[in-house]
């Protein structure tokens, strides 16, 4: 039987099974900690730091952590709000993000956040990198204007002989993610759509195949990221 | 694809059992055969280790020595680091590039010469240095740089080129033929006094493991790498770890610019290094250790097998050490490939493991979890030679030495303006003050402690000490003069060099390095606000939320510099009405325009 813990979360006790990710422990008690590397399913990475909380007073991403007994746990003070705000205007300054013509406009959590937070002008010098959209693959495009680097397709799509699909290259700013020829060679049309649905922007798209929604009736446009987790 | 290339990778590969996990030296053996790692090259490699492409692709790609096309017959990597410039590495550059007929980044027509940047190689102390097929030539001039690719193109080898010459100490011992010199201008009580190979091994191995750790702990001894956690205390973490196989590193990857003293230690104490790694393995259990060394210093390579293979002659390594039936404990040499964030322990393992060096999340740290999942202890080259004398000459000794929180000595690599650049092993507690005038230096702006990750410090605060409690540093040291212009061919520099130099893993770090040499570029070039100096500042705070050290530090050379030195900032920003943007450029923005148009 699992063991359950006790910990604190904004000044209440709260109770969760040992060793659940921070992230969801906090959302099943009602507090919303923005994600956008994480994915459930997945392994955790920490890379965007955008869920990053105070644990026992210190910086730690929640996505990473795991709760245990007597953790104390901090996730809404006014610097790390204030940090998450600047995560998101960073990531919309680093790459090219033109909304109003990607596809995923109102399915997109880079700008489900961007709204959350209330982004307007920017604070962040645009670098308006020079970046390809990549188009060889037979079901998948890859544009990279729009990609966060957040790995989400690095770790959770694989073929069918467990062997990953996308893989990093490069370091730095020069950072960049690629598709492999060989094992994305023969992905069906159910793996291209989950390699697309994994990416939280439009970095990832199926070839011939796109707008089934109307912008205007996606999910975010109904309902801003981060409301589902109710108080 | 050319039979060569699947010949070299099935030999290369079959020579480390065809285990993915030691791809990096597979690498570097192709390469060294082949020349380069083309995609045919790696897709071969992918082939015969049985992993994707792509992720042999994702591990070339961020090794900076990782070359994807032909390097030329001589790959010449010049250092482009704040200190090779001080000392004339502009004109060295041209030389080069007027010499050999191209510019840096390309390789001659001919195939002859490839001229490439690279970020600091451990030589600030004989600046301006390149690389040239991984030997190394220091204090080059421009008539030196003339006469090197003048030999290249007469068919000389690497070996002929060094003209016979050898640097002092160990640099002349036949397996290393180095012109590099070691400039120890200070000898310490700790690394660099008399030191006979084994004596505290045998010290040790009459003691119980726990008992070692007990002397460390009580010599408090702190890891020399910069961030100082108590190496005592790393060990009985490792010790009391669950793991049937456990590890032990030396983390000889320094990389911090103006750093040299591990390449110094390890040419002439190599063997107080292993040794130390020896101790650390009976403290802790381990089996098997991995000497992690940067791949500058790869010319250091036969020496240091050589070095091996006489310790285990000697009993030192091998089984039953020193006669203890049971202490058996062998080390590796594993090289790196060009990347500064390897020197945080975490991404050193992930490298030791054919990845790409990221750091990892903690926990679990890797005295539970490091090296292939199994507990590892990782320490620094100077760590372990504290290591050995602690044990000979214990904990009551060592505590006599350094300050109140900082105890024993560090060995400081000086660098930059002054008379006698070079390695200081000097007690903690030392002044800054201490250091300048040891160094011979006059007409000091600023100092540089800890490297582009420490701080940069002037004239008011030289009565600083260096140790743990005041002024940390790993060991770099460089001294600014008077006349250099401290934003523009220092800040900049590392501003430069943590862009490069970041792994690119955590948003901040990935983008807040480019996005601040963006804004400084602006500042010096006249064109910036006091809004653009205030939103540096307050960068800071962000980049604090960065995973590793690297990330975390990576602002701080335009951070200390605004905090010290804010009046320099002042002095550039844009004169005239604050409402207008004088951080647009209008020619940069209309460059694409007029070029078209300029055709017709």
């Amino acid at each position: 039987m699992a063991s359950f813990v006790r910990y604190t979360l904004d000044g209440k006790t709260c109770l969760a099974e040992e060793g659940t990710q921070l992230v969801a422990a906090a959302r099943d008690s009602g507090v919303y900690i923005p994600t956008l590397c994480n994915h459930p399913g997945i392994p955790p990475k920490g890379s965007c730091r955008i869920c990053t909380v105070l644990v026992n007073g210190i910086p730690q991403t929640a996505c990473t952590t795991k709760v245990v007994e007597d953790m104390n746990v901090t996730t809404g003070t006014p610097e790390l709000e204030a940090f998450r705000k600047a995560v998101v205007e960073i990531l919309f300054a680093e790459g090219n993000h033109l909304c109003p013509s990607c596809e995923r406009s109102g399915n997109c959590e880079l700008q489900a956040l961007a709204y959350r937070y209330r982004v307007t002008v920017p604070h962040f010098p645009y670098l308006f990198p020079k970046r390809d959209v990549e188009a060889w693959h037979p079901k998948l495009v890859k544009d990279h204007n729009r990609c966060i680097q957040c790995k989400r397709c690095i770790r959770g799509i694989h073929n069918a002989e467990g062997k990953a699909l996308f893989a990093f290259g490069k370091r730095g700013d020069k950072v960049v993610i690629n598709i492999d020829p060989d094992t994305s060679r023969d992905i069906g049309d159910e793996l291209a759509q989950q390699a697309m649905d994994i990416c939280p922007v439009g970095a990832i798209l199926r070839k011939g195949k796109g707008f089934d929604v109307p912008i205007g009736r996606r999910r975010y446009d109904r309902e801003p990221i981060g409301s589902e987790v109710k108080p | 694809m050319s039979s060569s290339i699947a010949q070299t990778v099935k030999t290369v590969v079959s020579r480390y059992g065809g285990d993915a996990t030691r791809l990096m030296d597979v690498l570097i053996d192709v390469q060294d055969e082949l020349g380069c790692l083309s995609h045919v090259t790696t897709a071969r490699i992918a082939h015969t280790l049985g992993v994707p492409q792509v992720d042999v692709e994702q591990t070339v790609s961020f090794y900076h020595f990782f070359a994807r096309e032909p390097r030329g017959k001589f790959a010449v990597y010049l250092n482009d680091s704040v200190v090779a410039e001080f000392c004339g590495r502009g004109e060295v550059a041209r030389a080069f590039e007027e010499a050999a007929g191209c510019r840096f980044g390309e390789v001659t027509a001919d195939g002859v010469v490839g001229l490439f940047h690279t970020a600091c190689i451990g030589m600030s102390d004989q600046e301006p240095a390149a690389l040239v097929n991984g030997q190394v030539f220091p204090a080059l001039t421009p008539d030196k740089a003339r006469e090197l690719v003048a030999g290249m193109r007469a068919g000389k080898t690497v070996e002929e080129l060094k003209g016979g010459r050898t640097g002092d100490g160990q640099n002349a011992h036949p397996l290393v033929r180095a012109l590099v010199h070691n400039h120890i201008r200070r000898r310490g009580v700790m690394v660099f006094d008399h030191y006979q190979p084994g004596e505290a091994l045998r010290k040790v191995v009459a003691m119980s493991s726990g008992e070692v750790i007990g002397v460390v702990k009580a010599a408090s001894v702190r890891g020399r790498g910069g961030a100082g956690f108590p190496t005592g205390m790393k060990w009985d973490f490792a010790r009391r770890a669950a793991g049937d196989v456990k590890y032990v590193f030396c983390n000889a990857d320094e990389g911090e610019p103006g750093t040299f003293k591990d390449r110094v230690i390890l040419t002439e104490r190599p063997q107080m290094v292993i040794e130390g790694m020896a101790i650390a393995a009976y403290a802790v259990g381990a089996q098997r250790g991995i000497l992690y060394v940067r791949n500058e210093y790869r010319y250091l390579r036969s020496y240091l097998e050589h070095v091996l293979e006489d310790m285990r002659a000697q009993g030192l390594l091998g089984a039953a050490i020193c006669g203890q039936s049971g202490f058996d404990f062998d080390v590796s040499l594993q090289f790196g490939a060009g990347a500064y964030v390897c020197g945080e322990e975490s991404a050193l393992i992930e490298s030791a493991e054919g990845k790409r060096g990221e750091p990892r999340d903690r926990p679990p740290f890797p005295v539970e979890k490091g090296y292939l999942q199994k507990p590892t202890v990782v320490n620094n080259v100077e760590t372990l030679c504290s290591a050995v004398q602690v044990m000979l000459k214990g904990a009551e000794w060592y505590n006599r030495l350094g300050t109140e929180k900082s105890k024993g000595t560090k060995v400081l690599c000086v660098s930059g303006d002054c008379d006698r650049p070079g390695i200081y092993e000097v007690e903690w507690g030392f002044s800054v003050n201490d250091i300048l005038q040891e160094a011979g230096a006059r007409d000091v702006q600023a100092v540089q402690v800890g490297g582009p990750s420490g701080s940069c410090i002037g004239p008011g605060e030289f009565g600083r000490v260096l140790a743990y409690e005041d002024l940390a540093t790993g060991g770099s040291f460089i001294i600014i003069g008077q006349p250099r212009d401290l934003l523009k061919d220092v800040v900049l520099n590392f501003a430069r060099f943590f862009r490069e130099e970041s792994c690119g893993s955590c948003v901040p770090c990935r983008a807040l390095t480019g996005m601040a040499q963006v804004v400084l570029e602006r500042v010096i070039a006249g064109r910036g606000t006091a809004e653009d100096v205030e939103r540096l500042q307050s960068w800071q705070k962000i980049m604090r939320n960065n995973r590793c050290g690297l990330g975390q530090t990576a602002l701080n050379p335009v951070v200390s510099t605004i905090r010290n030195f804010r009046p320099l900032y002042d002095a550039r920003l844009a004169p005239g009405d604050p409402r207008f943007v004088p951080g647009f450029d209008l020619s940069a923005a209309v460059k694409d325009y007029e070029a078209a148009v300029s055709k017709g």
